[in-house]
């Protein structure tokens, strides 16, 4: 236990100093700040900019599309200030300065979040979140202990969710370097897919993104189950609830992958 | 005209080699392009059928040729002349009997020359044989596109050009290229027709900022909007953007350079 300790303080200290680092360029920091705040205002905004065309997305009302788009932010931005940064992986693994960070007696994963810490994404959070509670207060809700549990719940199994994808994302650099890319589709693609009703989408597009890669636990059935509405689409009730679990397993699934990828890293040889 | 030829089929070839790189990117085009072209369809259905003036069909091709041009105008990845200015590697560019600014720009056409092939296609592609895009009637729109989106690649690349001196004084731009980002993706028509916002605001933006002319003039004359009494105003101000955007970059690099210290060591 003590040990654990030792080891949290460790990396506490390396985010201090990421930090510190960070404000050293105050101008450029202030504007990113300032710029990351602004990106999230714009997500949301840009939700009510189509909103405001046919008077509804998907058939949904305001008050729950605000839900939604608010619940994905959270979820994405949160995930995004703790761990989007791992994409940097790789770099490192270009460069074989993975090899500095494996040398040492803590978690990998750990020391690259902290040494990727960017403070600068706390403001799209804060907003997010302010976005979120107010969405709460108007959205029309029958509250029960149950629904109470499931608001305070679901913004944390949604980070857990879109940290999973960062990390996962990140972990595919141990392959093949140059699939940046192709994380970003799921990554912000899934942001995006978030933000809407998932009636707004067709076909098989709608079912791999929604169920197949559980992108609809993120937002929409969770607010389903906040607001007691069926899904129109006709999934059932019970599994509007299950959003912990989906987030459960992606965490699994993503520590697992992250485990079998710093087996296959190479270093570069030089 | 030898060295922009010599120029331009280096940037083509250097973007040619990130074959891997490309596959990646056309990829993410394709899955943001299903995603807003569900998004702006179902909105048209509720809204009887079109959009803001747009029928089904031009919104297919105005979110697929989008996707495209993204990376062809590639307005969200910066220049590395910011990080040359930080390292003082500029020197080496300044040096040369060539002006750096217009290195770059030959070299980014180049680049974008390897975009239209491969990234560019792609989206459309997948979007024509998943939704139907949109064909012009008038034969005059092919050529008069392919200009519009050299010209938005022009000013895309003008903008960044400037965002990479603003180095000469900050030192670090990620604070710049971040506001750049922010207002190159929801001014330029990438996440929604410009026409849907207020009309004030939509005239405004046309009128005083660079932005439309990123992309929503081009995806305009792709579409027919407003026939070419629309498109050929829509190209004349990106026109007049290129010669704008590229004065500002002579300008600021000549008081750029007066102040420029090279750290020794």
């Amino acid at each position: 236990m003590a040990e654990f300790a030792a080891k949290v303080g460790i990396i506490a200290h390396m985010v201090r100093a990421q930090v510190r680092g960070q404000l050293q360029y105050r101008v450029s920091f202030v504007m990113e700040l300032i710029g990351s705040m602004m990106t999230n205002a714009l997500d949301v905004a840009t939700v009510f900019v189509l909103f405001s065309v046919g008077g509804g997305l998907g058939g949904f009302g305001g008050p729950n599309v605000l839900l939604m788009a608010s619940l994905s932010a959270v979820a994405f931005s949160g995930s995004d200030l703790v761990v989007s940064n791992v994409d940097r992986l790789r770099e490192y693994v270009r460069t074989g300065m993975f090899d500095s960070l494996l040398l040492r007696p803590l978690s990998s994963l750990a020391q690259l979040m902290a040494i990727t810490f960017a403070l600068r994404r706390v403001g799209r959070f804060a907003q997010a979140a302010v976005l979120y509670v107010i969405a709460l207060f108007v959205a029309d809700i029958d509250w029960t202990v149950g629904r109470v549990l499931l608001a305070v719940v679901a913004p944390f199994t949604g980070v857990v969710f879109f940290s999973s994808l960062f990390v996962a994302g990140a972990t595919v650099a141990f392959w093949w370097v140059e699939s940046g890319e192709v994380a970003n589709a799921f990554t912000y693609g899934g942001r995006d897919f978030t933000s809407y009703p998932i009636t707004m989408y067709g076909g098989w597009f709608r079912d791999l993104f929604a169920l197949g890669l559980g992108f609809g636990f993120v937002a929409y059935y969770p607010v389903l189950a906040l607001v007691g509405l069926p899904d129109p689409l006709g999934v059932p009730v019970w599994l509007h609830w299950c959003s912990p679990l989906v987030a459960f397993l992606a965490a699994g699934l993503a520590a697992l992958f992250w485990r079998v990828g710093v087996r296959h890293y190479r270093s570069t040889g030089s | 005209m030898r060295v922009p030829r010599a120029l331009i089929v280096a940037g083509f070839r250097r973007y040619a080699t990130y074959r891997q790189a490309t596959v990646a990117g056309a990829f993410t085009n394709v899955v943001f392009g299903f995603l807003r072209c569900y998004i702006l369809l179902s909105i048209a259905e509720s809204a009887g059928g079109s959009m803001v003036g747009y029928d089904p069909t031009q919104l297919v091709s105005y979110v697929w040729l989008g996707q495209g041009m993204l990376a062809v105008v590639n307005s969200w990845t910066m220049l590395d002349l910011a990080e040359r200015v930080r390292s003082g590697e500029v020197v080496s560019d300044l040096l040369r009997p060539i002006d750096p600014l217009w290195t770059y720009m030959w070299t980014d056409l180049g680049r974008g020359g390897f975009a239209m092939l491969t990234r560019f296609l792609t989206p459309l592609v997948v979007g024509e044989l998943c939704f139907g895009v949109y064909v012009p009637d008038n034969p005059l729109t092919y050529p008069l596109f392919l200009l519009s989106v050299v010209a938005a690649l022009l000013v895309g690349f003008a903008c960044r050009y400037l965002i990479g001196l603003c180095a000469f004084w900050l030192l670090d731009v990620r604070g710049v290229s971040m506001m750049w980002v922010f207002f190159s993706g929801a001014a330029s028509g990438l996440y929604f027709p410009l026409a849907v916002l207020p009309d004030w605001l939509a005239t405004a933006l046309w009128a005083v900022t660079p932005f439309p002319s990123l992309m929503q003039a081009s995806l305009d004359i792709a579409v027919e909007r407003g026939g070419l009494a629309h498109g050929l105003p829509a190209f004349g101000a990106q026109v007049v953007w290129v010669v704008l955007s590229l004065l500002a970059c002579r300008w600021v690099q000549t008081r750029a350079v007066r102040r420029l210290v090279v750290q020794g060591g």
